[in-house]
């Protein structure tokens, strides 16, 4: 689609079952109940002038441009604080209004730099149309009386500067950063006309302030006072393409907005279900590796790892790695073979990677950083629930009352989300929050911060996960809170009474489980009660059951007892009755931007797509048939295995896609004598990496920019990722002289071992 | 044959794991995790191991699969 800036509401949506109807401008409308006048006029088609108002944002009121009329009210309200009433009849444009709004902007001009045509937000300027929109011809006041124009642009910050002459001091800013990211970094300094938009202290920039450079505030500001220095350098943006981030597992939509094949910007895309218009400093500004200049863009092949790369073209180096594979294959047989997807790959690309292992390697050695990070929880939550992955989606955050974070920093590690997980913390419009519990050896973010304190933190001793949440169990069993008629109706009761005698054994009260997890039996005593009841306030006055729910991360899986430790949170969840409904559940964290869909395509050595085990001879039959090939029967070996069997000469080729393992995985000593063992390394990524230091072969990777496809983030909502530019590995003169994208990279492998693949597109291999 | 250290360490955390549902469960417990998730290979080198390093219930497991 041809450029143009995502459709400004001008005041956050109202979900409201009641809906009022009115009048705007002689158009009748019906809303829901709450929404202001400003955006139900924005439904209606209309465009009510505005400079103060952003629908990303609570309504401020003070810009006084949005002014309207009012049949029956006196005066000119304006209508981003004027909510709808029934029957309400509504004028937006009328002489009077032009009057008042002209004069208005006469004043805003008169402090403002007259450089349009070279500021780099020309043509994209909410001043600018504003300004066209009233009809402004010329100031009466003059531009020599006192005035900002002369303010120092702040550049401190990597990614946008700060122009204060060019500031109209609207707020935006402020409230995106208080209201939306929750950091609280920047103030309104002074009073009067000495009013101006301040980061941090007096004497901070940017750079030096609480900002975490999310970048809300620029997506706020309607002039050019924060903008983007990409802007600057490239220009207006000439087109758009919605897609999806690739770092985290929270999976925020942005738009790309190119000139050309450039990048110029990514902007959080307002209708992402997963981010709802918000971004962390990642997905908003780090994406210049796509065109960094040490991507390698050619193949490259050599005979062993002391000699020096080669740069072939596709043609040569897939005909030289399958020449060695089917080489290895014939001498040392089919589970000599094997590979790793990739966590932050499509799911089209995962899904033929472990094809291509399991029917044209002939093994299941296959496997994932996504097993190492989040097993736990597939395998936790299918015995639990029946299903590998979380209850709820972010949205569910929003109705929660009492939150649990264990063995995750959201504030670090998904800070979208903690930004809406703060959000639903603070409360809004007077309402209290929700009530927080970390269970974290750490003194993380959300246990102090503005705003936020957490009602009981548990600083348990590592390795004490399972320990907690039983004395946890045990306190909810012990003094009744568990939800029996929930139980009754939802679970078990058998085993439901098995598990209770379990944890009610003195054995594992808070008091005896306090020499091993230090955590003071009193405030494990609390917070399990906070968990289970919501707490003492909680009752009819809210007229409901509350809600809870659980938020944990790697901190839980990435150890021996993960597994247990996700079964113990799910047991809690159901023993309290917090499972099925907005506001509860049980919600892993997912680290890669496509952990669950890794897990979902099938790569486990044991299992294939949709966690069906291999041994299964009905399973099995399936994809044989699909696939035209026989499989083995028997589990495939786990990346640290593969290792080992490469050590007594058993495992001698390993295909790598998208990950380093030689810097990611435990043990690097073993990890490299592994790799160094093996007789063909497979190493296919963006740069040259550790890893490959050990690899024969090197395939040049495409971007998430460069590719199509789907990635599944830790809601389990499968996202659509959108090529933008075109892949930047295109080498020779055959295959790949444009260009390739993984899963046609890994296509053209198979193929070139005689396999006969024949997806157009990656639409075909979801099919 | 693969290096038996790492196996026995990890057969002996699924035995310890799997203990608290007491020795018969977890013994069975332990056979089917080795059963289900370990290369052939894997089973092969601890069934063919001195088995000296292991805990009771992974040994009595590893007794099991040979048989």
């Amino acid at each position: 689609m041809g450029y143009e800036p995502q459709a400004d509401f001008g005041t956050p949506r109202i979900d409201a079952a009641a809906e009022v109807s009115l009048t705007i401008d002689g158009r009748a409308i019906t809303v829901p109940e709450g929404t202001s006048v400003m955006r139900a006029a924005a439904l209606a088609g209309g465009n009510i002038p505005k400079l103060c108002a952003t629908d990303s944002v609570e309504a401020f009121g003070s810009c006084r441009m949005c002014l309207v009329e009012v049949e029956g009210m006196r005066g000119t309200p304006a209508s981003c604080t004027t909510p709808v009433a029934p029957g309400m009849v509504v004028a937006t444009q009328t002489p009077r209004l032009e009057k008042l709004r002209r004069g208005v902007m006469e004043l805003y001009i008169s402090d403002h730099p007259l450089d349009c045509l070279t500021c780099s937000a020309n043509n994209d300027c909410e001043l600018q149309d504003a300004a066209a929109q009233v009809g402004l011809r010329d100031v009466r006041y003059g531009y020599a009386g006192a005035n900002h124009l002369a303010e120092v642009k702040d550049t401190s910050n990597p990614y946008f500067s700060f122009d204060a002459a060019k500031c109209i001091v609207c707020s935006r800013c402020v409230r995106a950063c208080d209201e939306v990211q929750g950091t609280l970094a920047l103030t309104i300094s002074g009073r009067g006309f000495g009013s101006q938009v301040s980061a941090g202290q007096a004497g901070d920039d940017f750079l030096s302030s609480d900002c975490v450079s999310c970048g809300a505030c620029v997506q706020a500001c309607p002039t050019d006072a924060l903008n983007e220095k990409a802007v600057a350098e490239i220009g207006k943006p000439e087109r758009s393409v919605i897609t999806t981030c690739a770092y985290c597992g929270v999976g925020c939509t942005f738009r790309a907005e190119m000139r050309g094949e450039q990048l110029v910007r990514m902007v959080p895309w307002k209708d992402g279900k997963a981010n709802r218009g918000h971004s962390c400093v990642k997905g908003r500004f780090a994406w210049g590796y796509a065109q960094h200049k040490d991507r390698i863009r050619s193949p490259m092949i050599r005979e062993s790892i002391d000699q020096p790369w080669r740069e072939v073209g596709w043609d040569e180096a897939l005909a030289f790695t399958a020449s060695r594979l089917t080489a290895i294959k014939a001498k040392h047989g089919p589970r000599a073979l094997g590979g790793i997807t990739s966590s932050r790959c499509t799911n089209e690309e995962v899904f033929l990677v472990q094809k291509l292992i399991r029917s044209g390697f002939g093994s299941n050695n296959v496997d994932t950083c996504a097993r190492v990070c989040h097993s736990p929880t597939g395998y936790g939550l299918k015995t639990t629930f029946g299903t590998s992955a979380g209850t709820q989606d972010f949205d569910s955050v929003e109705a929660a009352d009492v939150i649990l974070v264990i063995g995750a920093n959201p504030t670090d590690a998904h800070p979208v989300f903690a930004s809406r997980m703060k959000k639903r913390i603070r409360g809004k419009d007077g309402q209290p929050g929700a009530k927080l519990i970390v269970i974290d050896p750490r003194r993380i973010d959300l246990v102090r911060s503005p705003h936020i304190a957490a009602a009981h933190h548990l600083p348990l001793q590592p390795g004490t996960n399972v320990a907690v949440l039983t004395a946890m169990a045990h306190v909810i069993v012990t003094e009744g809170l568990a939800d029996e008629a929930f139980i009754r109706e939802r679970c078990d009761w058998d085993e439901y009474q098995d598990w209770a005698r379990f944890v009610a054994d003195p054995r594992h009260s808070p008091e005896v489980l306090e020499a091993v997890s230090r955590v003071p039996a009193a405030e494990l005593r609390a917070a399990a009660r906070l968990y289970a009841t919501g707490g003492s306030g909680f009752g009819a006055a809210q007229g409901r059951k509350p809600n809870a729910a659980i938020y944990y991360g790697l901190g839980v899986t990435e150890h021996s007892q993960g597994s247990s430790t996700v079964m113990a949170i799910a047991n809690l969840a159901m023993a309290t009755g917090n499972i099925g409904r907005p506001g509860v559940g049980v919600n892993p964290l997912r680290g890669q931007n496509n952990v669950q869909g890794s897990c979902d395509m099938g790569s486990f050595p044991h299992e294939l797509s949709g966690y069906r085990h291999i041994s299964g001879g009905a399973t099995r039959a399936l994809f044989e048939a699909e696939w035209g090939t026989a499989l083995d029967s028997e589990p495939g070996l786990r990346i640290p295995n593969m290792f080992d069997a490469a050590l007594d000469g058993s495992f001698r080729a390993l295909y790598v896609q998208g990950e380093d393992i030689l810097q990611s995985d435990p043990d690097t000593k073993h990890v490299s004598a592994g790799l160094a063992a093996m007789e063909l390394v497979i190493v296919h990524d963006l740069f040259l990496n550790e890893t490959a230091n050990y690899a024969h072969v090197f395939l040049p990777g495409s971007t998430f920019l460069e590719k199509t496809g789907t990635f599944t983030n830790a809601e389990r909502r499968i996202q659509m990722v959108r090529r933008v530019m075109q892949p930047a590995n295109g080498a020779g003169d055959g295959i790949g002289k444009e260009g390739l994208e993984d899963w046609q990279v890994t296509q053209a492998l198979a193929n070139a071992l005689g396999l006969g693949w024949n997806y157009a597109n990656t639409a075909q291999i979801m099919d | 044959m693969m290096n038996t250290a790492p196996l026995i360490r990890m057969a002996n955390d699924i035995a310890r794991n799997l203990a608290a549902g007491g020795q018969d469960a977890a013994i069975s417990g332990t056979v089917q995790h080795i059963r289900d998730f370990w290369d052939p290979r894997m089973k092969a080198a601890i069934l063919a191991s001195d088995r000296a390093g292991l805990c009771p219930i992974a040994a009595a497991a590893v007794e099991r699969l040979a048989g």
